[in-house]
């Protein structure tokens, strides 16, 4: 499963074992070390003590005898020292001298002096040896290992079973707390996996951790445009519905009355009817194809620099109604650079909603310095202040509206530009009608 | 009988006032809300279609205005909107009938004269009356089996008396259900028509009650 829960805790207990192991292990080695140097210091010390012991004649020895004579038995005053160290005394030729009480009876070592290890039956002794050549003695005093081991042993053992009991309390607290610092995660995890696809209410975004709080903000922000998307395709589909049955309903109604009568008058108002209702269904048919074409996602503006009073005269040219309505007035030095097809598609809305709602000279001015303006003046009723920010929404058709329009030139010239980089705005003039400015941006001047 | 259209689009409009006349009814045709309130506030209207998408608000809000004044007029809804949860929204709102665009005209002629019906208790289409049969669908009339050729206006001024038998109807609202605003009324139209019809059915269908208006007389009258 992949898990960051169980990434983290496989992490962590990992790495909180290993670090564990090795201090237990450095731990075990210097102990060891550390005893070992103690344990030899007091072999040592012992050594040289019973040494100055015989110096001082403060022990007997039978060194006249052969050996069956009586042995001096050593005594240490500590019962530790007596139950762990062992110690003999040898002459120099090789007899038994003198021995501790639970020393072994065979020869501790071979070696002159100084530390050795050897093995007495079967045992491991560690023995220290001093040569006493005044007195023709040497004095050996030794450890077992076994005994020295056990001695390490349970210094480690003091170490090692608090540490062993700490590990599993170690691994629960460690998933204690990556549970509860997952919690935001799964909290937010359970509120997702819990909703509906539709669902699109944005999260709660309280109180957040700094490390989810983007993650939350970047969903919520999703959901918001996810839903104003999905709100303007439903009330696209229901106007689109409506302008584009309304029409047909009109067309079917006008031809059965025409089918219905047998008035000459009454056949041509109707069939009258059907031809402007053919041409409104058009234009609003072209409209839709020009949004969608607008729209396109594949298709990224293909810009080319041109000359902005040329590329509109062209593209008036281009218009069938109404041309000596529309008027080109002023030039720009600069070129600017233009998609064709989307300023075609900007310009021809734009004039064609100005010669719709007014009556007389539709101007387009084309001015500016720095930025290159294309300006489509009309003088119509323009549109009331209230209306002025909805005028680029889809279908959006105010108090003012023509029969012929369909709300959506203004929208598919603000979408239009928009992708060449420009910006649409829309203003009433003085005393009446309405400027709407095309801006581009500008590029440097020739 | 006088409807009142609420529709926007001019091309549809014109086409319900020409379809809707042809087929027996005097239409007045607003393209607003705020004319449709004007209209419903001065005169009583037989049904009401009513567009749902209008340039000033929603057709039922007119629809809400009608309804909050207890004013029962049959009203049938047109709409572009012709999901089953719009449907239902426009139903639950108080209107008698749904029509998604486009339509056919006859269809809604017939929707037309149904909520009216309804709206008047009766239960079948045609007008029966001293064996003078009217059937408002085909906009024909007969007496006693013979046709009889009626005039849009004699027609009209003959279903309104038929449908309440016994009522006296005044000329005024005789005039208002036959002329729509745009038409000119004659003063004496009404007595013309009224002529005309006699001189058609015979004496004695139709009485005159001095001062306040027509009504249909009884058999031994």
């Amino acid at each position: 499963m992949n898990s960051i829960r169980t990434r983290l805790l496989a992490i962590l207990i990992a790495s909180t074992g290993l670090v564990w192991l090795l201090a237990v292990a450095w731990i075990y080695f210097s102990t060891q070390a550390q005893v070992e140097r103690v344990l030899d210091a007091r072999l040592m010390e012992a050594a040289r003590m019973v040494n100055s012991l015989l110096a001082e004649r403060r022990i007997e020895l039978a060194l006249a005898g052969n050996g069956s004579g009586p042995i001096a038995e050593v005594q240490f005053e500590d019962a530790t020292y007596e139950r762990q160290l062992s110690c003999q005394i040898w002459s120099l030729d090789g007899r038994l001298v003198g021995r501790s009480e639970h020393a072994p009876e065979d020869r501790l070592t071979d070696s002159g002096s100084g530390f050795s290890e050897s093995v007495v039956n079967g045992e491991a002794w560690r023995v220290y040896v001093i040569e006493n050549p005044l007195l023709g003695v040497r004095v050996m005093v030794g450890d077992s290992l076994l005994v020295r081991d056990r001695l390490v042993g349970g210094v480690i053992k003091g170490l090692a079973v608090p540490a062993a009991l700490i590990l599993p309390f170690l691994a629960g607290v460690i998933w204690v707390s990556v549970r509860r610092g997952m919690s935001p995660l799964n909290e937010m995890a359970g509120a997702l996996s819990r909703r509906e696809a539709s669902d699109l209410r944005p999260l709660p975004n309280e109180n957040l951790p700094k490390e989810i709080a983007p993650a939350i903000h970047a969903l919520n922000g999703l959901f918001r445009r996810v839903e104003e998307a999905r709100e303007r395709e439903k009330s696209f589909t229901a106007f689109a519905a409506h302008e584009l049955k309304t029409p047909l309903a009109g067309l079917k109604t006008q031809a059965q009355v025409a089918l219905a009568s047998h008035d000459r008058q009454v056949h041509e108002n109707a069939l009258r009817q059907i031809a402007a209702g053919v041409d409104r269904t058009a234009r609003l048919v072209r409209q839709l194809l020009d949004l969608a074409a607008v729209e396109a996602a594949d298709r990224t503006p293909h810009l080319v620099e041109g000359r902005p009073r040329e590329l509109v005269s062209r593209i008036l040219a281009d218009m069938p109604v109404e041309r000596d309505r529309v008027k080109v007035e002023g030039d720009v030095k600069q070129v600017a650079a233009f998609d064709a097809v989307l300023l075609t598609l900007a310009v021809r809305n734009l004039v064609e909603n100005a010669l719709c709602h007014s009556e007389g000279p539709v101007v387009v001015r084309i001015e500016g310095r720095s930025r290159t303006d294309i300006l489509v003046e009309d003088q119509g009723p323009g549109i009331p202040a209230d209306e002025l920010p909805h005028v680029t929404d889809r279908f959006f058709r105010g108090r003012q509206r023509s029969s012929t329009g369909s709300g959506l030139g203004l929208a598919i010239a603000q979408e239009a530009i928009a992708r060449m980089g420009g910006v649409l705005s829309i203003r009433n003039r003085n005393p009446h009608g309405l400027a709407a400015t095309l801006s581009f941006a500008a590029e440097e001047e020739k | 009988m006088r409807i009142l259209v609420v529709e926007d689009d001019p091309v549809l409009l014109d086409g319900l006032s020409a379809g809707l006349g042809l087929a027996g009814f005097t239409v007045d045709a607003v393209a607003t809300c705020e004319d449709a309130f004007a209209a419903l506030e001065t005169h009583k209207y037989g049904t009401v279609i009513l567009d749902l998408m209008l340039p000033d608000g929603s057709g039922l809000d007119v629809l809400g205005f009608l309804r909050q004044r207890r004013d029962a007029t049959p009203v049938v809804l047109l709409t572009a909107r012709d999901q089953v949860h719009d449907r239902i929204a426009g139903l639950d709102a108080g209107a008698d009938d749904y029509l998604g665009k486009p339509f056919d005209l006859d269809e809604l002629a017939a929707r037309v004269r149904a909520v009216a019906r309804r709206g008047s208790g009766r239960a079948t289409g045609t007008l029966h009356w001293r064996g003078v049969v009217l059937d408002p669908a085909s906009q024909t009339a007969s007496l006693g089996g013979k046709l009889l050729t009626l005039t849009r206006r004699e027609f009209g001024i003959l279903s309104t008396l038929m449908e309440r038998p016994g009522m006296t109807v005044s000329k005024a609202t005789l005039e208002e259900t036959l002329y729509g605003w745009q038409e000119e009324v004659e003063s004496n139209a009404v007595e013309v028509h009224i002529h005309n019809l006699r001189s058609k059915l015979g004496t004695g269908y139709i009485k005159t009650v001095r001062g306040l208006g027509y009504r249909l007389a009884e058999e031994n009258s």
